[in-house]
């Protein structure tokens, strides 16, 4: 049996291996020795053979034959064994382990042991890995050291019954009174754990809901003492004071206040001074003002104070750190439904946010631009969100197209207006649209009969440009296909014309039935559409017929199928 | 509530992890492995929040450590910053300008200094002295525990 070493020395020759392979062989030789060490009886090394199991386990080692040994050092009278025991718990077994429900009757005896740093360790793990079991058996204790302990142990035990609330819900009746008595507690531990613990309680429970509505009015004093009280060493973060219990009380206030005139007028005034007296310049003092817009926005505030609330969100939009832009986008969205007006006020700054380098806070400008726009600010905001989807990163391309697409559909001011702008998203994101996009344009364009001419023409420049945007190809074909005629009629009145012969026609749609960035069913289209033209033009019928006959033999049967139709067509007339 | 927290060094070694509902062992090591390769892939400017499956998850990177920390949906972020930064705070005072071999040499402090401060996935203690208190008198009873049996301390 190799001696085993103290748990720094462990440490320091697991870091000095060099390879993979190394660290295994000291870790297996390390385990061997812990492994001996737990056989042996009692020795006063104990805690440090479990410490560096614990170590050699958050390597990503294997550690369960240590289970058994947290639950003797757990039971163990020595503090430092205790310590490490329970720690061994919360990190080695949870409530799937048998060996879990050994610890109950440690932690049981624990939770009423006369030093309160042992209770404290019971009720730590208790509520780190308490079963359903565990937590039915214990609640009663946790009720009494609730109402009855000094207030280290109070905060501790109030958690605990977060915890066990939250693992049998039936049991949330049994601490419902003692929650109510600690808001009368000064300490801030304990009223933190207590606005935890109601706040659990009202969630699961509508009627413990209604009953702790009557608090409001206490809440509301606690929250007026820290938000005007002066310096307080104990508490203060930035010059604010224990902003941790400012939060949670304003986050109990929103629950109690949703959906309740009485309960969101008592708070009201309340909630207009923590908005304007909390200092923004640092982000902890941004943090309380942000639970204060969400509670305002959540309860049955008066308008005056949900302009308020939204203004405060268009100020973070324009705050230098990114954090606060991005929670500011993402309170907006979720109001933009019911607030749309207040939100549209800000649509500058968010419009801008599209051009911010980080690419979280550029995604909810997306979201939050496309809800904004409407039949009024159409044009202004389809400029910007076209000019965002040039640069756009990536994965979010589908997205905004197809973003660009609906609000288009909703709000074109005119046809030629919603023509130019598919069109100008499947030049920049041809790759990017949905399949169903080349119908609808189709659709979109025959319906609009005055533009034949200018759709065709500027759909044929479109084409000799660019014929790798499958999308944009298939539509153009398919035009050019339709209304050749106009085409090469040559005069437009939407748009300057070009002489165009029909020789430049056949070589565009030629150039596409050949290219090799053509798709398949892009051949498709040009091969249609030639046909087509054969209808239509007057000089050039052989050399289309020329074009279909030669993928009468085309190893796409698809193709192959189209060009012998045609042929047979050709034939008959 | 808090879902998970866990450190660890730029390299992806994790220095710790607590956990705040039970999960199994391959979905703990599922988890550190996403969070490792999404917080290590961030940009140095971005963002410090970042959305996975429904959960919200807070990263700050101090020195050589990334924390990172798994709240749920309703949660504020910018508390959560806070939060993490507290906890940074308390490990500094306790070690006195923390670096990451304080807490790879000794993790089981750093796991009672987070016992603590958090408990079942809440703020347990507001108070940075009343926190640092605690630590300072349950050491001491280690110790006088230890010296009672004569035998090393830590």
């Amino acid at each position: 049996m190799s001696p085993s070493v103290p748990l720094q020395e462990m440490i320091r020759a697991i870091r000095s291996a060099r390879t993979q392979c190394e660290e295994r062989g000291v870790i297996q030789r390390e385990c061997a020795a812990i492994r001996a060490q737990f056989r042996q009886a009692d020795n006063g090394g104990r805690s440090h053979n479990l410490a560096k199991l614990l170590y050699v386990h958050m390597l990503g080692y294997p550690a369960h034959f240590g289970q058994m040994e947290c639950v003797r050092m757990i039971a163990s009278p020595r503090y430092s064994e205790k310590r490490v025991g329970y720690l061994g718990a919360m990190m080695l077994l949870d409530e799937k382990q048998d060996a879990s429900l050994l610890i109950t009757n440690s932690i049981k005896n624990d939770l009423s042991h006369s030093n309160q740093y042992v209770q404290s360790l019971a009720l730590c793990t208790l509520a780190c890995m308490g079963s359903a079991e565990m937590c039915r058996d214990l609640a009663p204790e946790i009720d009494r050291l609730l109402r009855a302990s000094n207030s280290y142990i109070k905060k501790k035990a109030a958690l605990c019954a977060v915890h066990i609330v939250r693992k049998v819900h039936d049991l949330g009746e049994l601490f419902a009174p003692a929650a109510r008595s600690l808001l009368a507690e000064k300490n801030h531990g304990v009223l933190h754990g207590a606005v935890v613990l109601i706040i659990e309680l009202c969630e699961r429970n509508p009627e413990t809901l209604e009953r702790f509505r009557k608090t409001v009015p206490d809440l509301v004093q606690i929250m007026k003492g820290l938000v005007l009280s002066g310096y307080s060493p104990e508490h203060d973060v930035a010059g604010i004071s224990d902003p941790f219990l400012q939060v949670r009380i304003l986050r109990l206030l929103r629950i109690l206040g949703h959906n309740n005139e009485g309960a969101s007028d008592a708070m009201n005034d309340l909630l207009a001074q923590v908005a304007t007296n909390t200092d923004s310049t640092k982000t902890v003092g941004n943090a309380v003002l942000y639970e204060t817009v969400l509670t305002v926005l959540d309860i049955k505030s008066e308008s005056g104070l949900r302009v308020l609330a939204v203004n405060i969100l268009g100020r973070f939009l324009l705050n230098n750190d990114r954090n606060i832009r991005y929670i500011a986008m993402t309170s907006l969205q979720k109001i933009v439904g019911t607030d749309h007006n207040a939100v549209q006020r800000h649509r500058g700054t968010i419009v801008d946010c599209l051009k911010d380098q980080d690419a979280s806070v550029k995604r909810r400008a997306l979201e939050l631009s496309l809800a904004l726009v409407s039949a009024s600010n159409v044009r202004s905001m389809m400029k910007e969100l076209l000019l965002f989807l040039s640069s756009c990163p990536a994965e979010l391309k589908a997205h905004a197209a197809s973003g660009i697409f609906n609000a288009a559909e909703r709000y074109a001011p005119s046809q030629r207006w919603h023509i130019d702008t598919i069109l100008h998203v499947l030049t920049t994101a041809g790759g990017d649209v949905r399949d169903e996009t080349v119908p609808n344009l189709i659709q979109l364009i025959t319906n609009a009969s005055e533009l034949h001419c200018y759709t065709v023409h500027k759909l044929y420049r479109a084409l000799l440009t660019d014929i790798s945007q499958q999308s944009l190809v298939q539509v153009a074909c398919w035009c050019i296909g339709e209304y050749g005629d106009l085409l090469l009629r040559g005069e437009c009145q939407e748009t300057e014309a070009v002489q165009v012969t029909e020789d430049d026609v056949l070589d565009a749609l030629e150039t596409v039935l050949q290219s090799h960035m053509s798709s398949p069913a892009t051949r498709g289209f040009a091969l249609t559409a030639t046909m087509k033209l054969s209808t239509r033009i007057t000089d050039n019928v052989d050399r289309i017929r020329s074009i279909v006959s030669i993928y009468g033999s085309c190893i796409d049967v698809e193709l192959q199928q189209r060009a012998v139709e045609y042929n047979a067509l050709f034939k008959k007339i | 509530m808090m879902r998970f927290l866990l450190l660890f060094s730029r390299q992806g070694k994790l220095r710790l992890q607590k956990w705040f509902t039970p999960m199994s062992e391959r979905e703990k090591k599922k988890i550190i492995r996403d969070m490792t390769t999404m917080v290590l892939a961030r940009q140095p400017r971005s963002c410090n929040f970042l959305h996975w499956k429904d959960l919200k998850i807070i990263y700050k990177r101090y020195a050589s450590l990334f924390f990172c920390l798994a709240i749920e949906n309703q949660e504020n972020e910018l508390i959560a910053l806070e939060v993490i930064h507290r906890y940074v705070e308390l490990l500094d005072k306790y070690f006195g300008n923390v670096c990451e071999l304080d807490i790879i040499f000794n993790f089981e402090k750093a796991y009672f200094i987070l016992d603590e401060f958090l408990m079942g996935g809440e703020i347990q203690e507001t108070s940075k002295q009343m926190v640092n208190r605690s630590i300072e008198a349950s050491d001491m009873l280690q110790e006088t525990m230890e010296e009672y049996m004569s035998k090393p301390a830590f």
